[in-house]
């Protein structure tokens, strides 16, 4: 089974599935999850916690928690097969093709080295190029993620900087060999407000520049909206819907996309209440039969309690939803 | 006996300071001196009876701290807190005290740490009840639990579990039973909703302000959210660096801002409605609390400072829309139309 | 019913099951107590009932060997006592002294500690100050130190009959300080937390929240420190009694019966010795290794 190398696609997961085996059983963390990102695109992945957002993204960057494991599926990146890879070979696509940004930039800095040291070493064994040359890129990439006085602060211990300028060394340090895809996983959700659309802009620029593309894994509507191309909404483990990010917000297909936006308070608009999705999202444990979704689902019919949605096109996006089908289905 | 006018609750020039110096025989060692951090220096502000006073601002600017200051789990370093015409730090007997205590409540921000992991759900929502001896009849007690159970979304069965078989949200349900369960009049709402997903938020947002129809509730809400403050406030204050800069009806504070820092914030949110308006993003971020700016301690990041911001703190003064301000561009009419 | 079902579906079962080393230690373990509590009523003679004790028996080998008797399983010793029942006497005695000097050491240590971690300040720095001088010396010392002085104010006639308790308290206070230790930085991390402040806006009183909210939230160290504790315990009070400043000959823990048994080692009489010897080894190391697994099972990073 061989793919023709696509090159409107940089990213291509198809049919993800990610598994904890537990002695009780075996929980189902991602569950049949394909999308594509093509290159210069961000992707955003929103969903609420325990939708399996940052799983899909720790699965395509090779660093799923044991006892987690990829159960079914492919990812390629360009065409070639990265699931499966043997450690040491992940690792180098790891940093040389895909970087990283996580949440709490403090995990992702050493804090016995320099941040100067920590970009040298990454460039150096990723890109083939001499120790002065590494510096003077680490340089440049400080300068590029708008760390003032870069110079002095290139010899600086990570305890030295501020959230806002670690997260900008984090995000320096996952551009510093070029990758052609940023994995960043809730890059903002430990900074104040302030300092958030600082490094959103900054991750706009950034990716604008280098032509790289980013898959954004947030919980935070607000970012994916700033950010984001097109937008994949996850729930329970499987993509609720994808599609482009205005079609997504504003004209939103799927019943929990409906409501996750109504639930979002909006300054503006006048008091009452906020649009409420009862109920809470399923455990993994106890996933209801059919969709997902339909226990909390205003527009449930008999279809959704029996069988599973399969991803229907509508217009740009792909909903899995019974409610889209063509097919004339049995409605109450 | 509070009158239409006057506020339930005041805080009156609040502060709090804490010692953060390194232990006596560093400082005598390395020769630094003791450092005192104000994390909150002079706040001032009333909330009337049956209205919300929320409390805005990024991490440190001590809008935690106010709040329990004015619960007394922090005593102030200067000011005080009248409750009901009665000074907090001039209550007599323990009786008094706890007369005073049962009216107001408290609901905190981890749902995963403010329940007692060892308690069954119906003791801890029991606790208030019991401790301020409003029932001692088991039986009155179990119907008062699982009323309130029923009031916060949750069933009477729940009594039996414990707090690690809820989700997030039942969780909080479960505090805010808790906090009604003494019948008090004022909340103190510490970031309630943001360690919860946004559906869920909107679900204890909507029974918040139903309780507070309800039950005539007076509400200090603490949060960093706009939006989240938007939806549940009648009066906004916008702290920084331990002070208020500007205090004010919601729609004052979000339809015609006039501190530099308040605009600042408002132009932050990220635009859910993407009208392409391009957020600014701020220069510069918090600077350290222990060794705050002088002057107007918002000057370096503003963008209409002058001298005598850098050298002298602005009192806060009522603006022409109404709120009170803190800023020398306001007081001097220098504020550009936004 | 509920709470044992619950308590068998537990991971900590799960985890015991998992584990045949675990599960021999602890079947070991119940075994002594077993054996301790019923001695009286199991023990083949009652050696220390002179009418049952002739002195015709003495020295008699174990019975596998010539001259071995069935009815002296493990030999007897020079007096004609049964080395099985004294053995069975025996660790009656030493579990006694090592549970209630645990059980001493236990309150001592998480009073002390509940004070300092919910008190802070000087009371805590007094506190702490305290342990850490007393952790400066061996434990032993401070038992030994304990019992010396004890010995040298209680009246001579009075001595035989409190020596045990004066035992109990010396080992207790000399093991109180990893209690303190463990439960005041247990209490200082959740005083932190939001329950305990929100006890605190309710109003309730400090003892009130340290006994009701704070200390059902620090035990579960503690309850691990008490197994590996009860294995220390057991072997200071043998230390003792071997150095003779134990418990009196005339109610012999493991430990004085090595010692007794000690001095017949060379004549030929090694059982005398070798037994006790071997059931100390035995039930030090089943205590300890169920205090190993709970430490382990108990901590979910470890998991």
């Amino acid at each position: 089974m061989t793919m023709a190398p696509d090159r409107t696609k940089l990213l291509e997961v198809r049919n993800l599935r990610v598994e904890f085996p537990m002695r009780r059983g075996t929980l189902v963390a991602v569950d049949d999850v394909s999308f594509d990102i093509a290159p210069g695109e961000v992707l955003g992945v929103v969903g609420e916690s325990g939708a399996g957002k940052s799983m899909t993204g720790a699965a395509i960057i090779g660093l799923l928690e044991p006892p987690g494991r990829i159960a079914g599926g492919e990812i390629r990146l360009d065409g070639r097969r990265i699931d499966g890879l043997p450690y040491e070979k992940m690792r180098r696509v790891r940093g040389r093709e895909i970087g990283a940004i996580f949440q709490d930039p403090l995990t992702s800095l050493n804090p016995l080295y320099t941040v100067g040291r920590q970009l040298v070493e990454t460039i150096l064994t990723h890109l083939d190029m001499s120790e002065k040359a590494a510096r003077e890129r680490a340089l440049q990439l400080l300068q590029d993620v708008g760390i003032p006085a870069a110079e002095r602060r290139i010899d600086h211990y990570p305890h030295q900087f501020s959230g806002g300028m670690r997260q900008r060394v984090v995000i320096a340090l996952a551009l510093s060999a070029n990758p052609r895809l940023i994995v960043a996983d809730e890059p903002t959700t430990a900074l104040d407000v302030s300092i958030q659309a600082q490094i959103i802009t900054l991750i706009k620029r950034l990716c604008r520049e280098h032509g790289t593309a980013v898959m954004l894994v947030t919980h935070d509507m607000g970012v994916i909206a700033e950010t984001a191309d097109r937008v994949a909404v996850m729930y329970a483990g499987r993509i609720a819907e994808i599609g482009p990010v205005r079609d997504v917000i504003s004209r939103a297909r799927h019943p929990y996309t409906e409501g996750l936006m109504g639930s979002i308070p909006k300054i503006g608009e006048a008091g009452g209440r906020l649009a409420q999705i009862d109920g809470a999202m399923p455990r993994l444990s106890a996933i209801p039969k059919g969709c997902a979704f339909n226990p909390r689902c205003a527009k449930a019919f008999e279809r959704c309690r029996a069988e599973r949605p399969e991803p229907l096109t509508v217009d740009a996006t792909d909903v899995a939803c019974w409610l889209y089908d063509p097919a004339p289905a049995v409605r109450r | 006996m509070t009158g239409p006018g006057t506020p339930l609750v005041a805080a009156n020039d609040l502060a709090r300071h804490f010692d953060v110096s390194r232990p006596l025989l560093n400082r005598l060692l390395d020769g630094i001196p003791r450092q005192i951090l104000r994390a909150v220096d002079g706040v001032s502000f009333g909330i009337r009876k049956g209205e919300t006073l929320s409390l805005v601002g990024e991490s440190g600017c001590g809008k935690s701290t106010v709040a329990r200051l004015v619960v007394g789990l922090y005593r102030p370093s200067r000011g005080s807190v009248v409750f009901d015409g009665t000074d907090m730090a001039q209550l007599g007997s323990r009786a008094e005290a706890e007369r005073v205590r049962r009216r107001f409540q408290m609901i905190f921000q981890d749902p995963y740490a403010s329940l007692n992991p060892r308690w069954r759900v119906g003791r801890i929502v029991a606790e208030p009840i019991v401790v301020h001896g409003i029932l001692s009849d088991p039986g009155a007690i179990r119907a008062r639990v699982d009323e309130l159970l029923v009031q916060v979304g949750l069933s009477p069965a729940d009594r039996e579990k414990f707090p690690h078989e809820f989700s997030g949200g039942q969780r909080q349900r479960i505090s805010i039973a808790r906090a009604l369960s003494s019948n008090p009049e004022f909340l103190v709402c510490d970031e309630p909703t943001s360690a919860l997903d946004v559906s869920v938020q909107a679900q204890i947002l909507n029974l918040m302000k139903d309780l507070q129809r309800q039950l005539g509730l007076t509400y200090l809400f603490i949060s960093h959210n706009l939006a989240v403050v938007y939806y549940i406030s009648d009066r906004v204050g916008v702290m920084y660096l331990g002070r208020l800069v500007e205090v004010g009806d919601v729609r004052t504070i979000f339809g015609q801002p006039q501190h530099p820092y308040t605009r600042m914030l408002l132009d932050a949110i990220p635009d859910l409605e993407m009208s392409g308006r391009p957020r600014t993003p701020v220069a510069g971020e918090v600077p350290n609390p222990i060794d705050p700016p002088t002057g107007c301690t918002f000057h370096p990041r503003c963008p209409l400072a002058t001298d005598r911001c850098r050298r002298e703190a602005p009192v806060s003064r009522p603006a022409p829309t109404g709120a009170m301000v803190a800023c020398h561009a306001v007081e001097e009419g220098r504020l550009p139309p936004r | 019913m509920d709470a044992l079902r619950r308590a068998l579906d537990s991971d900590i079962y799960y985890s015991f099951r998992r584990s045949p080393v675990v599960m021999l230690s602890a079947v070991v373990t119940l075994l002594f107590f077993a054996g301790a509590i019923f001695a009286p009523w199991i023990a083949p003679q009652n050696p220390f009932d002179l009418r049952q004790v002739d002195l015709m028996d003495a020295s008699l080998p174990p019975f596998w060997l010539p001259d071995g008797q069935a009815h002296f399983p493990l030999g007897t010793d020079t007096q004609g006592r049964d080395v099985f029942s004294t053995i069975l006497f025996g660790s009656r005695i030493s579990l006694l002294v090592g549970v209630f000097s645990v059980v001493f050491a236990m309150v001592l240590g998480i009073a002390l500690g509940l004070v300092a971690g919910y008190a802070g300040g000087t009371i805590d720095a007094v506190i702490m100050r305290v342990a850490d001088v007393q952790l400066s010396f061996p434990a032993i010392l401070i038992a030994l130190l304990i019992d010396g002085v004890a010995r040298l104010v209680i009246p001579q006639e009075l001595q035989h009959e409190i020596a045990l308790y004066v035992l109990i308290l010396a080992i207790g206070f000399s093991g109180w300080v990893q209690y303190a230790r463990t439960v005041r930085g247990s209490c200082m991390v959740e005083k932190g937390k939001e329950y305990v402040q929100a006890a605190r806006v309710i109003g309730r009183h400090p003892v009130a929240i340290m006994l009701q909210h704070v200390l059902p939230n620090v035990l579960g160290p503690v309850l691990v420190i008490a197994t590996i504790h009860l294995a220390i315990a057991i072997i200071t009070e043998a230390t003792l009694s071997f150095l003779g400043v134990g418990v009196p000959p005339t109610e012999p823990s493991l430990g004085t019966l090595i010692r007794i048994g000690n001095n017949f080692l060379f004549s030929g009489e090694w059982w005398i010795t070798v037994f006790p010897g071997i059931a100390l080894v035995v039930m030090v190391l089943a205590v300890n290794l169920l205090g190993d697994w709970l430490r382990d099972a108990l901590n979910p990073k470890l998991r």
